[in-house]
C-alpha cells in the first residue's frame, strides 16, 4: 500500500537520490528545503512519513520533530537523517519523538526497508 | 645634765621627733605630695648602713688595728660602682614582680618556692640577731657610761638579773617603736614613706654628731690632724696601727672583709628594704652611686683621729675603745656634746633596729608563718575572715620576738667580743644569700634545688664556724670544743676546719662557707631540672632588662573577677581592692571587671598585688585556691613557647604559600578555560568536518547503489546520476584538501616558499584563471593594477590561492544580472593593498562576523544554498595573517561587499603610487 513521503533536506543531490528511491517504491513524494518549509509541507501535503534531515537551515531537524510532536502529529512517522552519528544525537532524536534515526551515508536498501516497515508495507 | 631622768627624757624626745617626722612623711605621701621622691633622700636612707657599729665600733677597731676598720667601708664604696648593674637589675625585677623582701626575691626567682623563702627568712633572722644584739649592747653600754660620768672606765659587767637589765627595756621600747613605725598598715607595696623620711633624718643626725665629736677631738683636744698623728706615733704599740697588717687581718683578711661588706650593702635585709623595696624611682640610683660613698667618707674621716686621740688620752685607763666617741667628751666635761653623741649613737642604733626588724618581720610573716598556716589549715584560712588583722598580728609578734632574741643573744654571747666582730658574724650570714641571688639574676640555669643546697650548706658552715665559736667564747660551750674540735676530732675544729691555718675567724668562715655554698649551688643546679614555673621565673629575672612583659601567656585556667576581688579585699580591704581592680581595668580597657572571666594578665596582676601583702609564694597559693588552674608541666611550658615561635614561623610560611597558591590557581583557571575552549572548538571542528565529508559521500553511495540496482535505467537519468557522483567526488576532494591545508597552516606544518613577488602579476594570473567562472556567471571582472607597486615578500602560490578564493566568492555573490567585480591594487601605509569589490546583495553585520569562521557561509537566509566548503575564507585569512597582513570585509547590506587584504612591502619603501581611479 503506497503512502505519502515528505523529504526534508537541504542537499539537492541527496534529495534527488531519495526521491528516486521513494518514487520507485510507489510513494508519493514532496520536497522541503529547510525547516520552515518542512513544517508548512506537513500541513499542506499531509504525509504519512517524513524523512527529516537534521542539518537544515532555518530550523534544524530536532526542532521540527519536536514541534511536530508538540502540535499533535503523533501518528506521523518521522525518520531522522543525519551525517552526525554520535550516540547523543541519536538519543536526542529518539527522545524528541523520532521513530527512527538513519545515519548518512545510508544504504539505499536499508532506507527503503525502514520506510516500508514504518508504513506497514509488507514488501 | 647627765642625770638618768634627763637622758631618758631626751632619748624619748628624740624618738618622738623621729616618729613625728615619720608621721608627717606618711601624711604627705597619702596626700600625694611625697617628700621622699628625691634622690638625695634616697641616698641618705641608704646610710642606715651606718649603725652604732660605725658610730662606736669603727673607732674601737681603729684603736686596735689602725686602718683595719676601712675594708668595711671600702666594700660599699666599691659596690656602689657596680650598683648600676646589680642593684638596678634587682630593683627592676622587684618592681615588676612586687617583691617586698629578700626572701620573697629568692623564693620568686626559684619558682615561687615557699621552702626556699622560708629558709632565707630563717637564715636572715638567725644571722641578724647578733647584729641586733650589737645595737642593744651599744645603747645600754653608752647609757651606763653616761650614768657613771665623769668616770669613763668601762662598766664592769656584773650578771644582772633579767628585770634590772636595762638592755631588756631598751629592747622592749625599741620593739614598741618599731611596731608603731612599721605595722600600722598592710600596704601592697610594703613601702613606708614616713619611715624613709625618718631614716634620712637620722642619717643626718648621725653624721652631724659624729663630725661634731671628731672636730672636737681633732681641733679641740689636739692641734689638728697632724698633732693627733704625731702624738699617737709616740705610743708604744703605735707601729702596728699604721700598717695594714695590723692585728690578725693580713692582706687576705682585707680581701675577705671588703668582699663581705660589698655583699652586705645589698644583702642585709634593712639595706634591701631601703634600697630596693622603698625605692621610688630607679633613676635615684644615679645620685646615690656617688652620694652614698661620699657620706661614708665624711663619716669615716674622723674615725682614726678619734681613735688615736682616745688612745693618747686614755692610755692605760682601761677605757673600752669602742666607746672612745662618748668617753672623750665626758672626760673633758663636755656634757652637752656627750648627750648629743649619745643621741647620735641612739639614732644610729634605733634606725638599724627599726628597719631591720620591719624587714625581718615581713619576711617571717610572708615566707614562714603564712605558708605554714596555709599549708596547715588551708580551708579555714581561706574562708572569709579578716586576714589583714592576722597578718599584722603575726608581724608585730615577730618584731617583739626578734628583739627579744637579740636581747637573748646579747646575754648569752654578746658581752665578750668587740662590736665589730659581732657585726661581721651577721655580715657573713647574709653573705650566704649572694650565690643564690647574684646567680639568680645573671644565670638562668640556677635551680631551686641548687639554691637550697647552697644556702643550706653555707648556712650550716657559717653556724658551725662562726656562731658556735661565739657561744663558746662566752662560756656556753667548753673551750675544748674550739681547740680540739668536737669529740676531739681536730680536723673539724670550728676555726681551723681541715687544718686551715693562718686566717682569722671571719676569713676562715667566709672561705669555707662560700666554697660550699657556691660549689653546691652551681653543681646541684647543673644536675637538676627546673620546673615549669622556675623556668619562666628564671627568664623573667635574668631578662629583666630586656623583656618588657612576660609570663601572662604561661597560664591556663579560669577565674572570675569577682572571686579575685574578694580575695584581694580580704588582705587589703574592700575599698583598696576595688580601686586596684578599677585602675587595672581602666589601664587595660576592659569593662568586664564585674564577675566576668578574668584573663591571665588580670590574675597575674592580682597575684602580684597580693604578693605585696603576703609574699609571692603565699599569694600563689591563695590565688590558686580561687582559680581553677591547670598546672603546666615543663614540657607544656616549653611546648607553649616552642609552639608560639613555631606558630609565628608557620603563619608566615602559610601566608607565603597561600599567595603562591592564589597565583598558581589563577594561572590554572586561565589555562583550563583556554583548554576547554580549544576542546570545544576541536569538537566542533571534528563534528563539522565529519558532517561535511559524509554529505557528499551520502549521495555518492546512494546513486552508486541506484545505478547498480536499476540496470534498466534510462540513459539520460544514468548520465545525470553519474555526473552527480563525479561532482560529489570533486566536492569531497576539495573539502579534504582544504581541511588538510587549513590544518597544516594552523599547526605550522605548512611549507612556505617566501620570495619577492609582484602582486600585479599574481592578480592578473588569478583573473585569467577565473575568467571561465565569470563567463559562466555572465559577470564582468575589471582589474586596476598599476605598475610600480613594490615587491612583497610572500609565497606566490598562497597569495594566488587567496586571490582565487576572493574572486570566486565575488563571482558567486555578485548580482545575478550585470554582475560586476572590481579588483584594485594600491599602496597604503607601507603595505600593498588589494580590494575585491562585488555588486551583490552585501552582507549583514552578523554575516560579516561569521563568514570567517570555519564552515560558515554567509546568507543562510538565501533560498539557494551556496556552493563551497565554507573553508575558503578562513584559509585565506590564515594565509594573509601568516604573511604579515590583514584580511577583512566591509559591506553595506544591499550594495555589495568589498573584501580587502594587505601585505607588507618587501623593504617598506613606498613608491608613492596612488590608487588609480577609473
Amino acid at each position: 500500500m503506497a503512502g505519502r513521503v515528505l523529504i526534508a533536506d537541504d542537499e539537492p543531490n541527496i534529495v534527488v537520490s531519495i526521491e528516486f528511491l521513494m518514487r520507485q517504491k510507489g510513494y508519493e513524494t514532496h520536497v522541503a528545503r529547510d525547516g520552515e518549509e518542512a513544517l508548512a509541507a506537513v500541513e499542506s501535503f499531509r504525509p504519512d512519513l517524513v524523512l527529516l534531515d537534521v542539518n537544515m537551515p532555518r530550523r534544524d531537524g530536532f526542532e521540527v520533530c519536536q514541534k511536530l510532536r508538540a502540535d499533535g502529529w503523533t501518528d506521523l512517522k518521522i525518520v531522522m537523517l543525519t551525517a552526525k552519528g554520535r550516540d547523543i544525537e541519536i538519543e536526542k532524536g529518539l527522545a524528541l519523538g523520532a521513530d527512527a534515526y538513519v545515519t548518512k551515508p545510508f544504504s539505499t536498501r536499508e532506507l527503503v526497508a525502514r520506510v516500508a516497515a514504518l508504513l506497514g508495507d509488507g514488501s | 645634765m647627765l642625770e638618768p631622768a634627763f637622758v631618758l627624757a631626751a632619748s624619748f624626745a628624740y624618738l618622738g621627733l623621729l616618729f613625728a617626722i615619720a608621721h608627717w612623711g606618711d601624711r604627705r605621701a597619702a596626700a600625694g605630695r611625697s617628700i621622699i621622691a628625691r634622690p638625695s633622700i634616697y641616698a641618705l636612707s641608704l646610710a642606715v648602713y651606718a649603725t652604732s657599729w660605725t658610730f662606736y665600733g669603727s673607732v674601737g677597731r681603729a684603736a686596735s688595728t689602725g686602718v683595719g676598720f676601712l675594708p668595711i667601708y671600702l666594700g660599699p664604696t666599691l659596690m656602689a660602682a657596680l650598683w648600676w648593674v646589680v642593684l638596678r637589675k634587682i630593683i627592676r625585677i622587684s618592681k615588676a614582680n612586687r617583691i617586698t623582701s629578700i626572701a620573697d626575691f629568692v623564693a620568686s626567682r626559684y619558682g615561687k618556692s615557699t621552702l626556699l623563702g622560708g629558709l632565707v627568712a630563717v637564715i636572715a633572722v638567725v644571722g641578724i640577731v647578733p647584729y641586733i644584739s650589737l645595737q642593744l649592747k651599744a645603747i645600754s653600754n653608752t647609757f651606763n657610761l653616761l650614768l657613771q660620768h665623769p668616770d669613763v672606765a668601762s662598766p664592769v659587767s656584773e650578771p644582772t638579773s633579767l628585770l634590772t637589765d636595762k638592755a631588756l627595756y631598751v629592747a622592749l621600747v625599741l620593739a614598741a617603736f618599731t611596731i608603731l613605725f612599721g605595722t600600722r598598715n598592710l600596704d601592697a607595696t610594703e613601702r613606708h614613706e614616713g619611715l624613709v623620711a625618718a631614716i634620712a633624718f637620722e642619717s643626718i643626725v648621725k653624721l652631724v654628731t659624729f663630725v661634731a665629736v671628731g672636730c672636737f677631738v681633732t681641733f679641740g683636744l689636739f692641734g689638728g690632724f697632724g698633732d693627733v698623728f704625731d702624738r699617737a706615733a709616740a705610743l708604744p704599740d703605735a707601729q702596728r696601727l699604721f700598717t695594714l697588717g695590723g692585728a690578725d687581718a693580713g692582706y687576705g683578711g682585707w680581701l675577705w672583709l671588703t668582699l663581705l661588706s660589698m655583699l652586705a650593702i645589698v644583702l642585709l635585709p634593712r639595706q634591701f628594704q631601703v634600697a630596693v623595696v622603698e625605692n621610688v624611682d630607679e633613676r635615684h640610683l644615679n645620685k646615690a652611686i656617688w652620694l652614698f660613698p661620699l657620706y661614708l667618707l665624711a663619716i669615716n674621716v674622723f674615725v682614726l683621729p678619734i681613735a688615736l686621740g682616745g688612745l693618747v688620752r686614755f692610755e692605760g685607763a682601761g677605757v673600752d675603745a669602742d666607746f672612745f666617741v662618748l668617753a672623750l667628751p665626758i672626760a673633758e666635761g663636755q656634757d652637752a656634746l656627750a648627750l648629743l653623741v649619745f643621741l647620735g649613737g641612739l639614732s644610729a642604733a634605733t634606725g638599724m633596729v627599726i628597719v631591720e626588724a620591719i624587714a625581718l618581720s615581713t619576711m617571717v610573716s610572708n615566707d614562714l608563718v603564712m605558708p605554714a598556716l596555709l599549708r596547715a589549715r588551708v580551708a579555714r584560712v581561706t574562708e572569709g575572715r579578716n586576714l589583714r588583722g592576722l597578718v599584722l598580728g603575726i608581724r608585730r609578734g615577730t618584731i617583739v620576738a626578734i628583739l627579744l632574741l637579740g636581747y637573748a643573744y646579747f646575754r648569752v654571747a654578746g658581752e665578750a667580743p668587740a662590736l665589730v666582730s659581732i657585726g661581721l658574724v651577721s655580715f657573713a650570714a647574709v653573705a650566704q644569700f649572694a650565690p643564690a641571688i647574684l646567680g639568680g639574676i645573671f644565670w638562668k640555669g640556677g635551680t631551686r634545688n641548687g639554691a637550697l643546697a647552697g644556702l643550706g650548706a653555707g648556712f650550716a658552715v657559717w653556724a658551725y664556724t662562726l656562731l658556735l665559736p661565739s657561744f663558746s667564747r662566752s662560756g656556753w660551750l667548753p673551750d675544748s670544743f674550739l681547740e680540739q674540735g668536737p669529740l676531739g676530732i681536730e680536723l673539724l675544729a670550728p676555726e681551723h676546719l681541715f687544718g686551715l691555718e693562718g686566717m682569722d675567724g671571719i676569713s676562715h668562715a667566709m672561705f669555707w662557707s662560700m666554697l660550699v655554698n657556691v660549689g653546691l649551688y652551681v653543681g646541684v643546679s647543673l644536675c637538676s631540672r627546673q620546673s615549669a614555673a622556675e623556668h619562666s621565673q628564671a627568664a623573667l629575672f635574668v631578662d629583666a632588662f630586656r623583656e618588657p612583659r612576660a609570663g601572662a601567656r604561661l597560664w591556663r585556667g579560669s577565674a572570675s573577677v569577682a572571686d579575685l576581688e574578694a580575695l584581694l579585699a580580704r588582705f587589703t580591704g574592700a575599698r583598696r581592692a576595688g580601686d586596684a581592680l578599677a585602675a587595672y581595668a581602666s589601664e587595660h580597657g576592659s569593662e568586664g571587671a564585674n564577675g566576668d572571666r578574668a584573663d591571665a594578665e588580670l590574675v597575674q596582676h592580682v597575684e602580684r598585688l597580693l604578693a605585696g601583702s603576703i609574699g609571692a609564694a603565699s599569694a600563689r597559693v591563695m590565688v590558686a585556691s580561687v582559680v581553677d588552674e591547670e598546672p603546666l608541666g615543663i614540657e607544656e611550658v616549653m611546648g607553649i613557647l616552642d609552639e608560639t615561635s613555631q606558630v609565628i614561623a608557620y603563619s608566615r610560611e602559610l601566608e607565603r604559600k597561600s599567595r603562591e597558591l592564589e597565583a598558581a590557581t589563577a594561572q590554572l583557571r586561565a589555562a583550563n578555560a583556554r583548554l576547554h575552549e580549544l576542546d570545544r572548538l576541536k569538537d566542533d571542528f571534528v563534528s563539522t568536518v565529519t558532517h561535511e565529508l559524509r554529505t557528499p559521500l551520502t549521495s555518492m553511495r546512494a546513486f552508486a547503489e541506484i545505478l547498480l540496482d536499476n540496470p534498466e535505467l534510462p540513459v539520460d537519468e544514468r548520465e545525470r546520476f553519474l555526473r552527480i557522483v563525479i561532482d560529489e567526488t570533486e566536492r569531497l576532494t576539495r573539502l579534504i584538501n582544504q581541511v588538510l591545508d587549513l590544518s597544516k597552516i594552523e599547526s605550522g606544518g605548512a611549507v612556505w616558499n617566501i620570495a619577492e613577488i609582484d602582486l600585479k602579476e599574481v592578480i592578473e594570473d588569478s583573473a585569467a584563471a577565473t575568467a571561465q567562472l565569470f563567463a559562466e556567471r555572465d559577470a564582468e571582472l575589471r582589474v586596476h593594477a598599476p605598475d610600480g607597486v613594490g615587491p612583497v615578500a610572500a609565497d606566490r602560490d598562497r597569495v594566488k590561492q587567496v586571490m582565487l578564493n576572493l574572486l570566486s566568492n565575488a563571482a558567486k555573490f555578485c548580482a545575478a544580472e550585470r554582475g560586476e567585480v572590481a579588483v584594485e591594487l594600491s599602496v597604503c601605509d607601507g603595505a600593498a593593498r588589494v580590494d575585491v569589490r562585488d555588486n551583490g546583495p552585501g552582507l549583514t553585520a552578523d554575516d560579516q562576523r561569521v563568514i570567517f569562521e570555519k564552515f560558515r557561509q554567509g546568507g543562510d537566509a538565501m533560498t539557494e544554498r551556496p556552493q563551497g566548503t565554507g573553508l575558503g575564507l578562513p584559509i585565506s585569512r590564515q594565509i594573509v595573517t601568516h604573511l604579515g597582513g590583514e584580511l577583512w570585509v566591509s559591506s553595506v547590506l544591499g550594495s555589495g561587499a568589498t573584501f580587502s587584504f594587505t601585505l607588507p612591502l618587501a623593504r617598506g619603501v613606498s613608491t608613492g603610487v596612488v590608487p588609480g581611479s577609473d
